[in-house]
């Protein structure tokens, strides 16, 4: 991780679309280098309370259904929950991306232009989510039972996934590959963005190692374990992510201009 | 420049034409000798781990009791009263082989409200339950409770002895030896009874010569459910109404088989049952008065109709006890009593008036002794007129067994210090106790019924105890070996991951690998040796073998550490990257959970998914991928000069996801272990012969040869593919022509094995005939192909006809013939180095000359060419091994492991001069896929898995007395993929080499790859050289092949660490002999199978590697004439 300190070199900047440019320097980190330390300062700072509402809204997820609904836990009712959590989280994300972060094609796009926007996001969320389903099948959930629960999951895992990379960076898999990569990231968001995407992967993965053992406990059902590792993941990398920037603000620099 | 570059190599050819094959040799000895250290490490951990027990050789005897203190019968002597008077002079004992208890037990037909249960195992046997009901004072049936390991030859000891056998004995099941402790047949015969025997073999082995009369039938082929259990009944009622016996056993193993063959769900079983039924009844008709039947089972089955284990249903078998005068005082309790199984031995035993085998440790029946008969032969003259007589018998039958265990204890206790010693002296105490008690109630038999039942709970408490000891301690372990075990397969998987770093580094030298630890470890061992012979000790093998292990390790250990240097720090000795560091570790970890080694079966699958997905992950992250082609306008991310040639991310993903996809598929054949009753195991893992369905099984039959034709295409269009099916040579010969004719033989076999049932009776001779010439013939093929390929290994095409037009092909790069002898032996480095010279502009010469690239496409992929076919050869015998839908495993093997190293030659960087690695992501995920494949090809690491019908495949009658070759023919079923793996394993080496032509080819077709050639525009016109990059730096070559074997067996003696620590550190589990100790056994059986998997697949790889050597002296040789 060390290594992100690279940063990307110029040329390859430079052949970045330019709706990406164009979104990179509107999320507010410094274009003026010499700024660049107060300015992630104060980024961080909006970044460790974006990803506090996002925890809050797993929170939330948790206890406002007991108001609607009678019996409702996380592990008896868990499709619901796992509907809510989802529904939640999603609703949070989209509303730091409408608070905090101004719109980003708006300079140059027309309604249609944004109707067609979202028809994608949720195209590109839909995919993510069979994509994802299948991966489960392949990685040995059962491909006839528990259908539902596994889709289910796989819907709350593009949320804690997809859905901040879709805000983040838009429909734009080229944007998403280069997060993911060596040295591909430009800003304090975008690395949040790695850590939480990865920590709800590894989240999940771990989730499913409960399973096999014998302790004969209610949690260790398929998909609950999974869900619940990717919850705690999730929750885990909103927590890590701002602390670790900030821990090594000094050796982080995103050189994009 | 041409003089530049030949010099170099004049150089390094001259020193590594004799140095090389020196260095193979040492490469070879230094893997063979680590193996040795871990065998080493393995044999003394079992040594202390699978204790045997003491076997003494004592005998009970009439004349002498076990103990003194008086007895009511008063004095011995009488005719048939040894340390008790008899009740019956003849037993009739029926072993019904694996009659489980609920194949016995009467079906209630009183509950109104539930349908007849149609399972054919259930109520079949009637007759039981009509004497139950009819005579209740003269039959019971009870459940009784088995001692695992449940096979058969473990339960007729001890059925016989009364002892426990321990689980080192689950082997040899099929190759027992005489029972050397005092047992039943013993007794019986020095009491002058004449035993006739009937039925299973085995009793032949277990009791040589003690038979009056026998008829022994072979019990090894499991697959006839008949012979034997006709041959018992041709004899049985003759002897039976001749009299010239005074116990008669018969042995039937119809049931049984038909458990293994068919599973107890079988309408088979039903048919079977019912004709036991008839036996039972045909015997009480013939029963006469002074006549014990005892029909028993000597184990149970799992729902698979296998045993072996410890589940419920393999240690509950059924016990019924019948005699014509009534033999119970009470009526038997509702549900049947639950026995333990040996408790029949000192019943029978004191029953016949004989003495209790010495090493007894069960309890007798007491309820059998109350005398309750008027008819009974004989009876103590003291007691007779006695009130309490049915309970002072039954206190005295205990009396005498405890008296007899107690007896036992004692000797067993001084010959050996594992019994434990404060429970025992509690034992002795209450014993002596209780025997004052019964002492004083003789004299004074007044004061009866209180203390009657209170001794005969005190007796009873006794012998449970000693039982419980007993049990207990022989479980007991040898604590200092395990712990040198563990130590030593520690050190071991050390050194191996010092010189898997040290092989590559610069400088390394072969030679005193070698020589340091055979000279420390020859010293040791003589010093051990002189050491033990002065002092006039056993000289132990095991022992001997661990210090001649430990003393070659740890000078070694200490000299590569110096070498190391203390400064540099350890972690780069780690597989690396950590993630695959983690993997490892968690997979080590799951050898510590029961329910982890029992869930592996899904396990290994997940784990090896991660790690494919992990590696696509880490080609992305690392900028080694292109994006995928739609995105290919403009793009992103760094793009290092030094970087590896780059690839196509969606190919990368298929790669994962394909096979993602087969790991999947190949899951589907998955057999359950015991412990998950909700596993329902694939029904593909049975034989087609057990199919009921004619359409089925004929599509799944040709399923299945479509499988067969799919991996021989497959691996004839590789081997086109990279040209090696051009040459001439023998081996390719045998792929084109001799792998057809396998592929026939093997469906022929097939289609006679599935379809023997609805043979026509007059062609019976015809296809049992042929059943055992196709395999042998397939194998002997396969043989024989295997035989070709050492022998000419090299398939490269030299056109026929002669040296010209070897010298057009090959030579005419050289700017034609070598002027001098020292020319000529540089001509042989050019030859695959004219490629590099073609690229530097040294000789003119157009690209148009096709048969050159021919040429080196062939000598490029020589040695995987070589392997492949090896592999393939291997895996036709191992395939015919196994049931027939299997075959769909092995095509998914052979696809899996194609994309895998198609998937880890994309990471891998080829490093052109040398030294070339092996990373450890290749080498986990190969032991990770080679685990998949053991579970998907129906395996499991428990000993009621084991697949026993591959000892018939080619010996449909069994194999007389030999045992190695079944032995051979079994193991080599159950450790194929290991096996395959391993001798796989240098492909993960050559791959890189063999894909490096598809880099510029690739390249080539991308649309937007301008750039690329602009910035690497040699590489874009080098010819490929593919694996001659590897003769090229044989010294590398060498240190890589060492490398990739020292990591495998570091992955693979991790694995076994990790079990042995796991069965020492929860040796008091309740799963131990169930789970853990199994899972020890297999995972070493598999190690060693896989090390010597691999010293065969480096070695063939040496073998091809001198062969080119010779082939290029030979062209040489040719061109000079």
């Amino acid at each position: 991780m060390e290594k992100v300190a690279g940063g990307i070199n110029a040329s390859s900047w430079a052949g970045l679309p330019l709706s990406v440019r164009l979104f990179s320097s509107t999320i507010g980190y410094p274009l003026i280098v010499t700024q660049e330390d107060t300015m992630k300062d104060t980024d961080i700072k909006r970044l460790l309370y974006t990803n506090l509402l996002c925890i809050f809204s797993v929170f939330l997820s948790i206890f406002i259904p007991s108001f609607f609904l009678d019996n409702f836990s996380i592990l008896e009712t868990h499709l619901v929950w796992l509907g809510t959590c989802s529904a939640f989280v999603t609703g949070a994300n989209l509303l730091l991306y409408l608070v905090v972060k101004p719109n980003v094609s708006s300079k140059r796009s027309s309604l249609s232009h944004k109707v067609a926007r979202v028809v994608r996001c949720w195209l590109y969320f839909l995919a993510s989510c069979f994509f994802l389903h299948i991966i489960f099948v392949l990685y040995g959930a059962p491909l006839m039972e528990l259908v539902l629960e596994t889709f289910l999951f796989a819907v709350v895992l593009s949320t804690f996934t997809t859905v901040p990379c879709l805000c983040l960076l838009g429909p734009n898999l080229k944007a998403w590959l280069r997060v993911f990569s060596r040295n591909g990231v430009t800003s304090v968001w975008e690395n949040s963005l790695q850590i939480t995407t990865v920590s709800s992967f590894i989240g999940a993965w771990l989730g499913a190692f409960p399973i096999p053992l014998d302790w004969e406990r209610p949690w260790q059902v398929w998909p609950i374990s999974c869900t619940l590792g990717a919850t705690f993941g999730y929750v885990a990398g909103l927590v890590i992510s701002p602390l670790w920037i900030y821990w090594n603000r000094k050796q982080l620099t995103y050189k994009n201009n | 420049m041409h003089t530049s570059v030949v010099p170099d190599c004049k150089h390094c050819r001259r020193t590594s034409g004799r140095e090389s094959r020196m260095q193979k040799i040492s490469v070879l000895l230094f893997l063979a000798w680590v193996c040795f250290l871990f065998y080493a490490g393995i044999a003394l951990f079992t040594s202390g781990f699978l204790l045997t027990r003491l076997e003494l050789t004592n005998q009970s005897s009439c004349q002498e009791p076990p103990g003194p203190g008086s007895l009511p019968w008063g004095s011995q002597g009488k005719p048939g009263a040894c340390w008790m008077p008899s009740r019956f002079s003849r037993v009739v004992l029926v072993l019904i082989d694996a009659l489980r208890f609920d194949f016995a037990q009467p079906q209630c037909s009183h509950v109104p409200g539930e349908p007849p249960v149609s399972v054919p195992f259930l109520g079949k046997l009637g007759s039981l339950k009509r004497i139950l009901e009819v005579q209740p004072h003269h039959a019971r049936l009870y459940q009784s409770q088995v001692d695992p390991p449940t096979t058969t030859m473990q339960r007729l000891k001890a059925l016989t002895t009364g002892s426990l056998p321990t689980f080192i004995d689950a082997g040899s099941n099929f190759a027992s030896h005489a029972i050397v402790e005092d047992n039943l047949i013993k007794q019986l015969t020095s009491a002058g009874k004449r035993v006739v025997f009937m039925g299973d073999d085995t009793w032949k082995d277990l009791f040589p010569g003690a038979f009056s009369q026998a008829f022994f039938f072979s019990s090894f082929n499991v697959r006839d459910l008949h012979t034997v259990d006709n041959g018992i009944l041709e004899h049985l009622y003759p002897t039976m109404d001749s009299g010239a016996w005074d116990v008669l056993i018969a042995h039937f193993l119809g049931v049984d088989h038909c458990g293994h063959k068919h599973g107890p769900h079988h309408p088979e079983m039903a048919k079977k049952l019912s004709q036991m039924d008839q036996v039972i009844q045909g015997l009480i008709e013939r029963l006469e008065n002074d006549t014990l039947l005892v029909v028993a089972g000597d184990h149970g089955m799992t729902m698979n109709g296998d045993h072996g284990g410890d589940s419920e249903l393999e240690v509950s078998a059924a016990l019924f006890l019948y005699s014509p005068t009534v033999l119970f005082p009470s009526v038997p309790p509702e549900e049947p009593e639950v026995i333990p199984q040996i408790s029949l031995v000192p019943t029978l035993a004191l029953l016949l008036g004989l003495p209790i085998p010495f090493g007894n440790i069960g309890e007798v029946m007491a309820e059998l002794f109350s005398g309750g008969s008027g008819g009974g032969s004989s009876r103590g003259d003291g007691d007779a007129s006695h009130p309490d007589s049915p309970a002072l018998a039954q206190v005295s039958a205990l009396y005498i067994n405890a008296q007899q265990v107690s007896r036992f204890l004692h000797t067993y206790s001084a010959a050996t210090q594992d019994l434990h010693v404060k429970e025992l002296r509690r034992l002795q105490e209450l014993f002596s106790k209780a025997s004052a008690r019964y002492q004083h109630l003789l004299q004074h038999p007044r004061e009866a019924e209180a203390a009657l039942s209170s001794l005969t709970a005190d007796f009873q408490q006794f012998l449970r105890g000693a039982r419980a000891v007993c049990i207990e301690s022989w479980a007991r372990f040898s604590l200092v070996r395990m712990a040198g075990g563990a130590a030593l397969l520690a050190a071991a998987c050390l050194l191996c991951l010092l010189a898997s770093q040290l092989a590559v580094a610069p400088g390394f030298l072969f030679r005193p690998l070698l020589l340091i630890p055979v000279a420390w470890g020859l010293t040791w061992t003589l010093l051990y040796a002189g050491v033990s012979v002065t002092t006039g000790s056993k000289l132990d093998p095991v022992v001997l073998g661990a210090v001649a292990a430990a003393g070659s390790l740890l000078p070694f250990l200490w000299k590569a550490w110096l070498s190391w240097g203390s400064k540099r720090p350890l972690a780069p000795l780690l597989p690396v990257p950590r993630p695959v560091l983690a993997l490892l570790l968690i997979r080590l970890a799951t050898f510590f959970s029961d329910s982890f080694v029992v869930a592996e079966a899904r396990a290994t699958p997940f784990l090896l998914g991660s790690l494919i997905l992990f590696l696509v992950a880490q080609l992305h992250w690392e900028g080694q991928l292109l994006p995928p082609k739609l995105l290919t306008t403009s793009r992103l991310g760094s793009s290092a000069p030094t970087a590896p040639p780059r690839h196509s991310g969606t190919h990368a993903l298929l790669l994962g996801i394909g096979l993602l996809l087969f790991t999947r598929l190949a899951g589907l054949f998955h057999r359950c272990p015991e412990e998950t009753p909700a596993c329902r195991s694939s029904p593909w893992l049975s034989p087609l012969a057990s199919m009921v369905g004619g359409r089925a099984k004929n599509l799944w039959y040709g399923a299945c040869v479509g499988a067969l034709v799919a991996l021989l295409a497959a691996v004839r269009l590789w081997l086109r593919r990279y040209g090696n099916l051009k040459s001439p040579e023998p081996p390719v010969l045998f792929v084109r022509w001799g792998l057809p004719l396998m592929v026939l033989g093997t469906a022929a076999y097939w289609a006679l094995a599935s379809g023997a049932e609805e043979v026509p009776p007059r062609l019976r001779a015809l296809v049992a005939g042929a059943s055992a010439v196709l395999p042998r013939a397939v194998m002997g093929l396969a043989a024989s192909g295997l035989m070709l390929l050492l022998w000419r290994p090299v398939t490269v095409l030299v056109k026929a006809g002669a040296a010209t037009s070897r010298t057009r092909t090959i030579l005419t790069p050289f700017s034609g013939p070598p002027t001098s002898q020292a020319d000529l032996d540089y001509v042989v480095p050019q030859i695959y180095r004219h490629m590099q010279e073609e690229f530097q502009g040294r000789l003119e010469r157009t690209r148009a000359q096709g048969p050159i690239t021919v040429a080196a496409y062939q000598l490029g992929s020589v040695y995987s060419a070589a392997m492949v076919t090896a592999l393939i050869l291997l895996a036709f015998p191992l395939l015919l091994l196994h049931v027939e839908r299997v075959s769909l495993v092995f095509l998914l093997l052979f696809l899996q492991s194609f994309l895998l190293l198609h998937l880890l030659a994309a990471g891998t960087p080829v490093a052109t001069p040398g030294p070339f690695t092996v990373m450890w992501q290749a080498v986990s995920a190969w032991v990770l896929l080679a685990t998949q494949t053991f579970y998907s090809t129906g395996h499991q690491p428990v000993f009621s898995a084991i697949h026993w019908h591959a000892a018939f495949v080619g010996f449909p009658d069994g194999h007389g007395s030999s045992t190695w070759l079944p032995a051979l023919l079994v193991g080599a079923n159950t450790f194929a993929s290991h096996l395959l793996f391993a001798v796989g394993c240098p492909l993960l080496l050559l791959w890189p080499f063999l894909c490096e032509r598809q880099g510029p080819k690739k390249r080539q077709s991308l649309p937007g790859s301008e750039s690329e050639a602009r910035v690497r525009p040699e590489e874009e016109q080098e010819e490929p050289l593919m694996e001659m990059r590897l003769r090229d730096a044989p010294h590398h070559f060498n240190a890589a092949l060492l490398q990739l074997g020292l990591k495998y067996l570091f992955v693979l003696g991790a694995q076994i660490l990790a079990c042995a620590l796991a069965a020492s550190i929860l040796r008091r589990h309740l799963m131990v002999w169930k789970v853990f100790a199994p899972k020890f056994i297999f995972e070493a059986i598999g190690f060693i199978v896989s090390s010597v998997g691999l010293l065969l697949g480096i070695a063939l790889v040496m073998r091809v590697d001198g062969a080119v050597s010779s082939w290029f002296k030979k062209l040489v040789l040719a061109q000079q004439r």
